[in-house]
């Protein structure tokens, strides 16, 4: 290849349409180190997804800016990958703020600054409900926002970023020599800070005066010139302190999401569970047969939780409102059915809630794969934003460790989350032939509905919980 | 040192060759008993006779056709187009044959094609244009510009020597009217080595063939007002010179280009997009072109004056860089 020669900037993907920063999880490679072309270089964690990003050139990852843990706004230059063969600046200064920098912090500040502004714009009752329903773009810029009476202080910003244009040679030059532009007295046009202008200030020695940051990559304790404003922690919430046997580890983003959201939940809708009893001895038999089936044909394993799946969407076209949500003063009522599922992540640290969308096309085969395929790309960090949006329902499966009830918390703006437990062999009353009662051994399982009492009251809950079980328990093979 | 005109230059490098090498001929519309339409081989004929110097039919494709096969028997021919706007007709063998043979056989194919070009003296769309950004796209020709006399004679005792398709732009504005100091011994000027027309460090024009003039006078209008701008002459098109371009360029961090030629797809825009790639880190200033309008060349002389970049534009796009 001809194109060698120049380094490539990696900046922090746009991870959907409505994420606007992302936190750095992990570095897979360390400075130095050489990288091809799409190899993972470093873990992301979002409001949305948790993710690798590729390197998006090969070469050698020349410098890291911005360290694990920081949180940074989408588009901001995170590391430097230098053409292969390229000698590697051991000592490359930090980067100075400049101007692009201190542009991105303003924007960055910006938005988390209207962040709470924005949330409640959206949570009040007044407010005419946006398309796509989506609570977590608080953290998002305000675009998607109907006018908030409080759109602070854009204008002012916007007005003095125009200011200035940092040509190549100027920004180079200010790298160089640890000189932030706009300390620099501008000639050029409106006020632009031209080559003459750095090299005259840099000569005149007050580049020496100004307070530059360490030549060094020593740990840098002077908190006078961050590297990167940009990279500035959002919350000025100080870290816990240990006591005596104590251990203190910051909280990664998913746990913030995970903690706010579910506690937002509760905040929103009035939950209440109901719960059910289902025979699935039917189901387990079907099932031990078309294990063998599936796994010859299709690789695919017919869980008890994709038969559930199918008879949820089946019987959500009865209660489209146990489908449904409240928007404003309005519900809202679906001819679809976007099918959440709630896939544990890092040992049961963590959780997510990928997407099967228009489960309502899907028969029992197509269920089967659909929720293996979200579920391993859960794991493998490798879901998309879309994957995790637009839920309709939810399906939780905690039973997987034998519990047998659970009350599950609803994941907004959605109406109910069906909870599915352990499938254990029980004494059960049933009728013999002849009308008479007898104790069976049947496979058991319980269900719970958890539902926003807003919308959903407990006898159409109750319904859709029986109606549930009787497709469960009278399972038709033949319409799949 | 004799000090001569562009066109007798030319002439002399001519007759040089012709005079050095059997294998050296000239073919050409009213080359020989006329001596040229511009006269640059006045009585080549009566001194080499007419089987060296041919009075070709009206078919620029017979003559490049006939310098081709010739060239690939291993003749040096040197054909004159009347105007360089005719090449059109000769595209085929220059480019389908003549630029391939090297690559496909291994053929070398030495012919030296002769382009009376440019305007500025009311030629109309016919007998004006600077086709060169043409042929400098294509791979297997080499395209030269010279702008002095010295190069004039230099550049083209090397286009004649080189085993290769070269077409030879002789700006015909400066046929008479630039006149300097030409060595009068036998001397080549390598291809793709601008020269450095005139040193400077705010801005660096970069330029070829009549423009340098053009340039020149500009920057000498700038230097009162403190503006010091850097002449480079490409000299050649293909190949040219970036090493040149780029070191000046980090020098001065600000750049103009320069062409007669119309503006889109012309040689200039190669130039800014090779510092732009190149030397984006040196820039201060975004690179500026100057070039002729999109249009055909026209006749009027006041539009013709608009149509070709005059001194005032120079002046003009130069202030903006300074003051950027």
């Amino acid at each position: 290849m001809a194109t060698t020669g120049t380094a490539v900037d990696v900046v922090m993907p746009q991870m959907g349409v409505s994420v606007s920063e992302g936190t750095i999880t992990k570095w897979l490679k360390s400075e130095g180190e050489a990288i091809a072309a799409d190899e993972s270089l470093l873990e992301i964690s979002t409001d949305k997804v948790d993710t690798e990003v590729p390197s998006p050139a090969s070469g050698v990852l020349q410098q890291i800016l911005a360290q694990e843990g920081e949180t940074v706004a989408v588009g901001t230059k995170i590391a430097v990958i230098a053409p292969e063969g390229a000698e590697v600046e051991a000592e490359a200064p930090p980067e100075p703020p400049t101007q692009e920098a201190a542009q991105e912090a303003e924007e960055a500040s910006g938005a988390e600054g209207e962040g709470p502004a924005a949330e409640k714009t959206e949570e009040a009752p007044a407010a005419p409900a946006p398309a796509p329903p989506e609570p977590e773009a608080a953290a998002a810029p305000a675009a998607a926002e109907p006018p908030a009476p409080a759109a602070p202080t854009a204008d002012d910003d916007n007005g003095r970023r125009e200011a200035k244009f940092v040509s190549p040679v100027v920004a180079r030059i200010a790298a160089e020599h640890n000189v932030d532009v706009a300390s620099v007295e501008g000639t050029g046009r409106g006020g632009r800070v031209t080559k003459k202008d750095i090299l005259g200030y840099i000569e005149s020695g007050q580049a020496q005066a100004a307070p530059a940051p360490p030549e060094t990559e020593a740990p840098q304790e002077a908190p006078a010139a961050p590297p990167q404003p940009a990279a500035a922690p959002p919350a000025p919430a100080a870290p816990a302190q240990a006591q005596e046997g104590e251990t203190v580890e910051p909280m990664s983003a998913m746990r913030k999401g995970i903690a706010e959201h579910m506690r937002r939940s509760l905040d929103t809708s009035a939950h209440v569970t109901s719960s059910i009893e289902v025979d699935m001895t039917k189901i387990a038999a079907l099932r031990q047969r078309l294990k063998k089936e599936w796994a010859g044909s299709y690789g695919v394993n017919p869980t008890f939780l994709a038969f559930v799946a199918r008879a949820v969407v089946d019987t959500l076209k009865d209660y489209p409102w146990i489908n449904g949500e409240i928007r404003g003063d309005s519900i809202v009522t679906r001819n679809y059915v976007n099918l959440g599922f709630a896939v544990e992540l890092a040992d049961g640290k963590g959780l997510i809630v990928p997407v099967v969308r228009n489960a309502e096309t899907l028969n029992l085969l197509g269920m089967a794969k659909g929720i293996a395929d979200i579920a391993q790309r859960a794991r493998d960090k490798q879901l998309l934003p879309d994957d995790v949006q637009g839920g309709t329902f939810t399906i939780t499966n905690p039973g997987g460790y034998g519990t047998f009830h659970g009350t599950p918390v609803i994941s907004q703006p959605q109406a109910a989350i069906l909870g599915t437990y352990a499938v254990v062999k029980r004494p059960w009353v049933v009728e013999d032939e002849d009308g008479q009662d007898a104790i069976a051994i049947r496979s058991m399982m319980n269900m719970t509905l958890t539902y926003d009492h807003r919308l959903v009251d407990g006898a159409l809950a109750g319904r859709f919980l029986r109606d549930l079980r009787e497709r469960l328990q009278s399972w038709d093979e033949s319409t799949e | 040192m004799a000090v001569k005109t562009y066109l007798q230059a030319i002439s002399d490098g001519l007759r040089s060759e012709m005079q050095r090498d059997k294998r050296v001929f000239i073919i050409g519309e009213d080359v020989g008993v006329y001596g040229g339409a511009f006269k640059v081989t006045q009585g080549f004929q009566e001194e080499f006779g007419a089987w060296r110097v041919i009075d070709a039919p009206l078919s620029e494709t017979a003559i490049v056709g006939g310098c081709t096969g010739a060239a690939m028997m291993g003749m040096r021919p040197v054909a004159e187009m009347q105007f360089a706007d005719f090449i059109s007709c000769a595209w085929d063998h220059l480019v389908t044959v003549a630029a391939k043979q090297r690559y496909r056989a291994g053929t070398p194919v030495p012919i030296t094609v002769r382009l009376p070009s440019g305007g500025g003296f009311s030629g109309g769309p016919f007998h004006s244009q600077n086709p060169e950004s043409s042929f400098a796209h294509i791979p297997g020709l080499k395209v030269v510009c010279p702008a002095t006399p010295a190069d004039a004679k230099g550049l083209l005792i090397e286009a004649i020597q080189d085993p290769n398709p070269v077409l030879y732009f002789e700006h015909k504005h400066l046929y008479r009217r630039i006149k300097d100091e030409v060595p009068e011994e036998r001397y080549t000027v390598p291809f793709g080595e601008a020269r450095m027309h005139r040193e400077g460090d705010d801005i660096s024009l970069v330029t070829w063939g009549a423009m340098v003039y053009t340039a020149d006078e500009a920057a000498q209008k700038l230097e009162g007002e403190g503006i010091s701008v850097e002449i480079l002459d490409l000299r050649t098109l293909a190949p040219w010179d970036k090493e040149a371009v780029l070191r000046s360029v980090e020098k001065t961090s600000k750049a103009l280009v320069l062409h007669e030629d119309t503006l889109t797809g012309g040689f200039g825009a190669e130039i800014a997009a090779t510092i732009g790639e190149e030397a984006f880190e040196s820039l201060d200033a975004p690179v500026r072109r100057i070039a002729a309008p999109d249009t055909p060349v026209p006749f009027s002389p006041p539009l013709e004056k608009a149509f070709i970049p005059q001194v005032e534009d120079v002046v003009a796009g130069l202030k903006e860089l300074a003051e950027y």
